[in-house]
This record gives C-alpha cells, structure tokens and sequence, in this order.
C-alpha cells in the first residue's frame, strides 16, 4: 500500500494536530487584538486568511524546488499550521454577519476581495518560494571545499555547484 | 484559559480535517478540492448555528474558534484555485468558486437562521 492511500499514522495526526494548536492560538490572538463590530470590516479574519494564502503559496514553491525535505513539513505547516491559521467558517459567518448587519454590499466586496487576493497571494508565494530556495542553492554553491563561504559566492567563474539542474 | 479551549478544539479539527480529506480520497475517490469543500461546508455551518444562538466566551473558543476554525481552512482553498486558474480550466474553477461560496455561504447562513 503506497503512503499515500495508508491512513494517517500516529506521527501525521500529531504533526497536523500540533500544527492546527499553533496556527489556531495565532489566529486566536490576531482575532482578539482586532476586534471588530458585525458592520465592520473583518480585519482579523481577513488578515489570517490573506497571510495564510501567501504562506502556503511559499511553503509549496519552496517544497517543490528543494530535494529530500522532510515528509512531516507540509503536513504540519500546510495542514496544521495554516490551516489553523486561516479559517471559512469565520470568513462565512462574517459574511452572514454584514449581510444581516444592513452592510450586503461590503459582504459583497469582502467575499471578492478575500477570494481573488488569497487566490493571487498563493500563486505570488509560489514563486517567491521557489526563488528562495534557488537563491539558497546559489548560496551553497558559494561554499568552497572545507565548507567556507567563497568570497566570489556564486558568482565563481566556472558557475556554482548545483546539486539539481534548473 | 480560553487559549487552552481553542488549542484543544484545534487539536481534533485539524486533524480531523486531514481524516475526513482521506477518506473521502480513499473511499469515495473524491477531489482534494471535494474534501475542501466538505469540511469548509460543514464548519460554516456549526460556527453559522453559534453565531445565531449568540454563543459566546468557552464554548465559543472550543467550538468555534477552535474546532470550526482548524477544521476550516482558507489557504489550502486559495491554493486549489491558484492551481486551478494557473492551468486555465476555467470550467473546473467556476464550478469551484460556485459551490465553494455557494455551499459554504449558504451553510453558515442556514445554521444561522436554523436557530431564528
């Protein structure tokens, strides 16, 4: 049976439960410093839910450049942690909230903003991962042979050494 | 206090979360995105039916923020429609769109209404 059709092992539901617990108290203490009306914008909610969009565009462009990471890392932080952080039920429930608070269009323009921008934020992330984790291989192809830091970095004549063609 | 309410529901949302996508992959060869959906749908509706009965302080962190909130997720969503619009399958990313604010909307409205 292949990994992927196992069901979730011990070591999987605690790294996702342990990352929902920490992802969720954050989103706990942002929703609480920013409390807000019913016929406000939900900044606490939205904020989570945007920054999450973005972090898990990195977390995932980051990944998938980036040979033999650990299997347990995007289960915790993708599931776990920004899962915890973000959150729908809030973001309906705000929506709801609006719309029987006299404020149907903000709702409106709530739902689009958050949909359209977590949407853009995740394939913005994307990209940012991925040119991080190359920049870090550049980086490390900087290293000379007693694992100093060549002062040319990688911009040594011959190129860096890279591990994984571009 | 509270913090400790919210930790535990997060404990067995999120994973949860991760249970209910696996089945629903293994037993019923549903979409990621299907399992999305359901658990978005189904904490919409459970943080709808608090919000009616005005439900407030512990039981609000426990089920609410905690539980709802980890069982729940935005950035997973906002990957799947990334993922979806970068490939161009305009039909896959309506139909997406459609249920996800459909159903998810709609839930929390129902059990917010539920409790009138």
């Amino acid at each position: 049976m292949s990994p992927a059709t196992e069901r979730p092992g011990p070591a999987l539901l605690t790294a996702v439960a342990v990352g929902g617990v920490f992802g969720s108290l954050g989103r706990y203490a942002v929703g609480s410093a920013l409390p807000h009306p019913a016929s406000a914008w939900p900044w606490g909610t939205f904020l989570v839910n945007l920054s999450g969009s973005l972090a898990i565009g990195i977390l995932v462009g980051w990944i998938a450049v980036r040979p033999g990471s650990h299997p347990l890392l995007r289960p915790f932080v993708g599931v776990g942690v920004l899962g915890g952080w973000t959150t729908f039920s809030a973001f309906a429930v705000d929506v709801v909230s609006l719309t029987t608070h006299g404020r149907p269009l903000l709702a409106l323009l709530y739902v689009v903003v958050s949909v359209v921008t977590g949407t853009l934020l995740a394939g913005v992330g994307i990209v940012v991962g991925q040119r991080f984790e190359e920049g870090v291989e550049v980086l490390e192809g900087g290293l000379d042979s007693e694992g100093g830091l060549d002062p040319e970095g990688g911009l040594h004549p011959d190129g860096p050494a890279r591990e994984t063609p571009r | 206090m509270t913090a400790l309410l919210v930790a535990l529901g997060a404990a067995v949302g999120a994973p949860l979360r991760l249970l209910v996508n696996h089945e629903l992959r293994t037993r019923y060869a549903a979409s990621p995105e299907a399992g999305t959906l359901a658990v978005n749908v189904a904490g919409s509706f459970v943080l709808g039916l608090l919000a009616g009965y005005a439900i407030q302080g512990s039981w609000l962190a426990l089920i609410g923020t905690g539980f709802c909130g980890a069982l729940t997720t935005f950035s997973t969503l906002a990957l799947e429609l990334w993922t979806v619009l970068e490939d161009r399958r305009w039909r896959h990313l309506t139909t997406q769109l459609t249920l996800t604010l459909t159903l998810g909307l709609g839930a929390a409205y129902l059990g917010f209404v539920l409790t009138r």
